[in-house]
C-alpha cells in the first residue's frame, strides 16, 4: 500500500480518537465546576478563533482578502437586520462573488 | 395532535441543523476538488470524507500531499487540526448524553457544525424560557435541563447526518468533476463557512449580560490571529481556548456565593 493511503487512514483513525476522546471523558470529571465552565467557555473561543483564521489566514501567513472581508460584513449587516440564516449565507456569498468580479 | 414548545423547538433544531448541513455541505465540492488536484485518487478523497469528516484536517492533508510535504508531518498537522473536536465532545457529552456503544457512532459527529447548532439550541432553549436570560447569565443551567438537552440533540444529529450525507456526496462529485468544478472562490463560498458560524454564534453574543462570553469570543480570535504566523497550523485554534481561562477564574467567586445563596 502507498505512503498516501497510510496518510489517509492514520488522518482517518487519529481524527476519529480525538473526537471519541471528549465524549468518552468520565462523567465525574465532566461535573467537576472548573471543567464544566470550561468546556461551556471553550467552543465559544474556538469557533470565534475559527472565524478569523478562516477570514485572514493563509496557512501560517496573515492575508487581508477584501471580497471575504466584505462578505462577512454584509452577513453582519443582515445578522443586524434579523434575515433568516439561509439568507445570511446568501447575502454573504453573493457580496463576497460580486466584489472579486468587481476585481477585489 | 398538540404542538408543545418543546416540539417547535424541536422543530426548530432541525430545520437549522439541515440548514448547516446543507450550507456547508456542499464545500464537499472544493475538498474533492482539491484533493484529486493535489493528487490523492478519487478513492482517498472519499475515504477521508467518510471516515476523517472534518473538514479542517482532510484539507490540511490534501494540501501537504499538494506541495510534496511530508506526509508524517502532513498526518500530525491534520491531527493538530482535529484536536479541537476533542473539547467540543466535553461540552456534548452532557446535552448528548450518550453511553456505551452508542458513543461510538455519535462521536464521528462532534465537529465545528454540529457543535454551533448544537450550542446555540441550548442557548435558545433557555432564552426562550421566563426568568432567565440565556447562558451568559446561567452559565450551568443547562446540564439538567433535559427539554433545552432534546433541542440541543435534536440539532446535533440533524447536522450530522445532513453534513455528513451532503459532504460525502459532494466530495465524490467534487473528485470526480475536478475539471469541470468552478473555483468555490469565484462564487463567494470561502466566506461562508465564517459566516454560518458567525450567525450560530451571534444571538448568544448579542444577549443581554454576554459581556463575558463577548469577552472570551475576541479573545479566542485574537489569540489564534495572534500566534498564526508563529504556530503550525491548528494550534493557533486550540490556544484560543485559553481565553476561557481568564474568564473563569474572574467568575469563580461570584458563581461560589451564588451557589451558595
Amino acid at each position: 500500500m502507498s505512503a498516501t493511503w497510510w496518510a489517509v487512514i492514520a488522518t482517518c483513525a487519529g481524527c476519529y480518537l480525538l473526537k471519541l476522546a471528549g465524549l468518552a471523558v468520565p462523567r465525574r470529571v465532566l461535573d467537576r465546576p472548573g471543567i464544566r465552565r470550561f468546556a461551556e467557555l471553550a467552543p465559544v473561543a474556538l469557533l470565534s478563533a475559527l472565524i478569523a483564521v478562516q477570514m485572514f489566514a493563509a496557512g501560517q501567513e496573515l492575508r487581508f482578502d477584501p471580497a471575504r472581508t466584505i462578505g462577512l460584513a454584509a452577513a453582519v449587516a443582515a445578522l443586524l437586520l434579523r434575515a433568516p440564516f439561509l439568507l445570511v449565507l446568501a447575502v454573504t456569498a453573493a457580496a463576497t462573488a460580486l466584489a472579486r468580479l468587481a476585481g477585489m | 395532535m398538540k404542538v408543545t414548545p418543546l416540539d417547535q423547538g424541536v422543530s426548530a433544531a432541525r430545520r437549522a441543523g439541515i440548514g448547516v448541513g446543507l450550507a456547508v455541505g456542499c464545500s464537499g465540492v472544493a475538498f474533492g476538488a482539491a484533493a484529486v488536484t493535489a493528487g490523492l485518487d478519487v478513492a482517498q478523497a472519499c475515504v477521508l470524507s467518510l471516515f476523517a469528516f472534518t473538514g479542517a484536517s482532510q484539507f490540511a492533508l490534501a494540501g501537504t500531499v499538494a506541495g510534496g510535504g511530508d506526509l508524517v508531518a502532513g498526518t500530525a498537522g491534520a491531527l493538530l487540526l482535529g484536536a479541537r473536536n476533542g473539547l467540543y465532545g466535553l461540552r456534548l457529552a452532557g446535552p448528548l448524553g450518550v453511553r456505551g456503544l452508542r458513543r461510538l457512532g455519535t462521536a464521528h459527529g462532534v465537529i465545528d457544525e454540529t457543535t454551533a447548532v448544537a450550542m446555540a439550541q441550548l442557548a435558545d432553549a433557555r432564552a426562550e424560557r421566563p426568568g432567565e436570560h440565556g447562558d451568559a447569565a446561567r452559565p450551568e443551567g443547562g446540564e439538567r435541563d433535559e427539554a433545552a438537552n432534546r433541542r440541543a440533540r435534536a440539532g446535533f444529529f440533524t447536522t450530522f447526518v445532513t453534513l455528513y450525507l451532503a459532504w460525502n456526496v459532494s466530495t465524490l462529485i467534487g473528485a470526480v468533476g475536478t475539471a469541470q468544478v468552478a473555483d468555490p472562490a469565484v462564487l463567494g463560498l470561502d466566506a461562508v463557512g465564517p459566516a454560518c458560524f458567525l450567525a450560530l454564534l451571534w444571538p448568544r453574543l448579542r444577549a443581554a449580560g454576554a459581556a463575558r462570553l463577548r469577552a472570551v469570543a475576541a479573545g479566542g480570535a485574537a489569540i489564534a490571529l495572534v500566534t498564526t504566523p508563529l504556530l503550525p497550523p491548528g494550534v493557533p485554534v486550540l490556544l484560543a481556548s485559553l481565553a476561557a481561562l481568564p474568564v473563569l477564574l474572574a467568575s469563580a467567586r461570584p458563581a461560589r456565593a451564588e451557589a451558595a445563596g
